[in-house]
């Protein structure tokens, strides 16, 4: 795509550009699934108005206090995992280098337990024990695996055992804690969406503001430093300073995600993974896979709350059953892929 | 003349010390092949000329500047390197990747001018890769996988080269193919080249310019090879007894090693008995 006379030239990636429509019509037929059912039937007119602000009292209280937080809650959050985890796929070379796999999710968990048990902090100081537990998770597995270059593989074993570690942290945590703080500290580690205010939309929403626009500046960085740090030394990128900027833009993401809707797994390791292979395309692909994140939360969602409507089931446990299937489907077929896991 | 020279140079990796007060300046113009034997700091001489690795002591000069001083991306439009190992990202297909060549010539709101897409289509017919273009990386054979890198370090347009062991994993047609392709480059277009080589007779047929490291990262001779390379020469370098003829294709020396143990046929070798 390319002006007259060549002062502004982009790349584009046709398929990647039809699949990008694609989603967004998907997402937002969810949207409108989701503001219209559920208890209340509301016809797309009552929720136009509800949004405009001329809605009647009880649409407006139902829109604006109980399922529009939710939703762009779930957005955000998805579209925040997402893209922290296409970011650490693309650095370590491995669909497994996600934040939810390598410990920034179970470093958010335990710091956000320290709060709950320890501290008997409320929801916004849980918030940033999770914030910080995610960060300080991240500088350690920064500290191990880093030193003298990148490897891939090593950056992902390295944040398997932190994960471990911080497990077991938590369990011991949940040991020591009275009952009524464990079973608050239960409830947080099932990630949900269920009852977040405009709080968590804000934060989450300032974060995606910030860090998503500064990870699309380093998009182009970041599918040089995928030819190996030489190669990409060679053609002229400042390895170590992108290097550093993605993984904070990364954790910053998936840490604020965290800390708003609790641990979601497997939506920051599937959603880049299920972008990629629509689009067909390589490098990072960092819009598809937002998109694809904010899909599978808003829809998984959507799916929980209208299927099991009564047991109000926190969409945390949905993704975690589907995504653990994927990671068997992954693993497996890498595997048979490629007979050996070097 | 020379536009990339390495001046008193001191090469090490935290405490080892792979060579010391070493200069080198590589002549304009010239296809300049470093030789040595395994861990004499060859590739690592590379990577100083290539600011991947900076010098303990003294400095690394392009175009009369330290090459520490350029902003990453200068550098990039000026010099090319071919890493010995590169990763192809799984899923990428040759013209994507000889595409990202471009970079250093792109910006954030022009990333892909005509002028990028000439190149890249003129880099990939040069290495012969053009009808390759729309083929997964994966795909392809060594052979042809060694051209599209050659092709992505071409689509930089640098009148510079470096080549660190270009060859490796390449059956004897391929590196041939590689080589000539190399010389080509050289001839043709006056690219300067330097590449690090394992086989001796290689660098003999196609250097001008012969850089001999000894282990320790000195060097025992530089120079036109016709010149420098003599059986006394390979022998103190590599420790290995030879003679020298003319390569009946080239005219240039041709390595011949001794046998090893000279006036005992070698059609019965003692170890023979073992060996099944």
């Amino acid at each position: 795509m390319r002006t007259r006379r060549e002062r502004l030239s982009l790349r584009v990636h046709g398929r990647s550009v039809v699949v990008c429509a694609g989603l967004a019509a998907v997402l937002f037929a969810v949207v409108v699934g989701t503001l219209t059912s559920g208890d209340f039937e509301l016809s797309v007119p009552e929720v136009l108005g509800a949004l405009a602000g001329q809605g009647e009292g009880g649409a407006d209280f139902i829109i604006f206090t109980l399922r529009l937080p939710r939703l762009l809650t779930a957005l955000f959050v998805g579209a925040a995992l997402a893209v922290s985890g296409a970011i650490l796929q693309s650095l370590s070379g491995n669909p497994l280098g996600s934040p939810d796999v390598i410990g920034f999710t179970n470093g958010s968990a335990t710091g956000a337990l320290i709060v709950i048990i320890a501290l008997g902090g409320g929801m916004i100081e849980t918030a940033l024990g999770a914030l910080a537990g995610g960060v300080v998770a991240a500088l350690l597995i920064y500290l191990l695996a880093f030193t003298g270059g990148v490897q891939g593989f090593r950056f992902i074993l390295v944040g398997i055992g932190i994960s471990a570690l911080a497990l077991s942290v938590n369990s011991y945590l949940i040991t020591r804690a009275s009952l009524h703080d464990a079973v608050s500290a239960q409830a947080w580690l099932i990630g949900s969406v269920n009852g977040r205010g405009w709080e968590q939309v804000t934060a989450v929403g300032a974060a995606l503001a910030i860090l998503l626009p500064l990870g699309l500046v380093y998009a182009r960085r970041l599918s040089m430093l995928e030819l190996g740090d030489d190669t990409a030394t060679a053609l002229g990128v400042g390895v170590e300073r992108s290097r550093f900027v993605l993984i904070v833009v990364s954790v910053l993401l998936a840490a604020i995600a965290t800390a708003a809707a609790g641990p979601i797994w497997f939506v920051a390791l599937a959603a880049p993974q299920l972008a990629r292979r629509l689009t067909h395309g390589t490098g990072p692909g960092l819009v598809p896979s937002a998109l694809m994140g904010a899909l599978l939360l808003a829809a998984g969602d959507l799916a929980v709350q209208r299927l099991f409507p009564t047991s109000q089931l926190p969409v945390g446990t949905a993704t975690g059953c589907l995504g653990g299937l994927y990671l068997i489907w992954l693993l497996a077929s890498e595997w048979r892929g490629k007979g050996s896991y070097t | 003349m020379s536009r990339l020279r390495a001046d008193n140079v001191t090469l090490a990796y935290d405490q080892r010390t792979v060579a010391t007060d070493l200069d080198v300046a590589i002549p304009d113009g010239s296809f300049t092949v470093v030789v040595g034997p395994n861990a004499c700091g060859k590739s690592t001489l590379l990577k100083a000329l290539a600011r991947m690795l900076k010098p303990a002591t003294g400095g690394v000069y392009l175009d009369g500047r330290l090459i520490s001083s350029y902003r990453s991306r200068e550098v990039a439009r000026r010099l090319g390197l071919l890493p010995q190992t590169s990763i192809a990202p799984s899923g990428i297909t040759v013209g994507d990747l000889v595409a990202r060549g471009r970079y250093p010539h792109q910006r954030m709101l022009r990333q892909w001018s005509s002028e990028d897409e000439a190149v890249v289509t003129e880099s990939m017919r040069r290495t012969g890769v053009l009808e390759l273009s729309g083929r997964l990386v994966d795909e392809l054979s060594g052979g042809q996988r060694q051209r599209v890198w050659l092709a992505m370090v071409l689509a930089q347009q640098t009148s510079i080269l470096l080549l660190d062991e270009p060859t490796t994993f390449l059956d004897i047609a391929h590196q041939i193919e590689v080589l000539d392709l190399c010389a080509g480059l050289h001839e043709d277009e006056g690219h300067t080249l330097v590449a690090v080589l394992h086989d001796l007779n290689q660098a003999c047929r196609y250097a001008t310019h012969l850089i001999v490291l000894r282990p320790g990262g000195e060097i025992a001779a530089q120079g036109d090879p016709s010149e420098i390379v003599t059986a006394a020469l390979v022998e103190d370098v590599f420790g290995l007894p030879c003679r020298i003829i003319d390569d009946p294709e080239s005219g240039t020396p041709l390595i011949v090693p001794a046998r090893r143990d000279r006036g005992r046929p070698t059609r019965h070798p003692v170890v023979s008995a073992h060996a099944s």
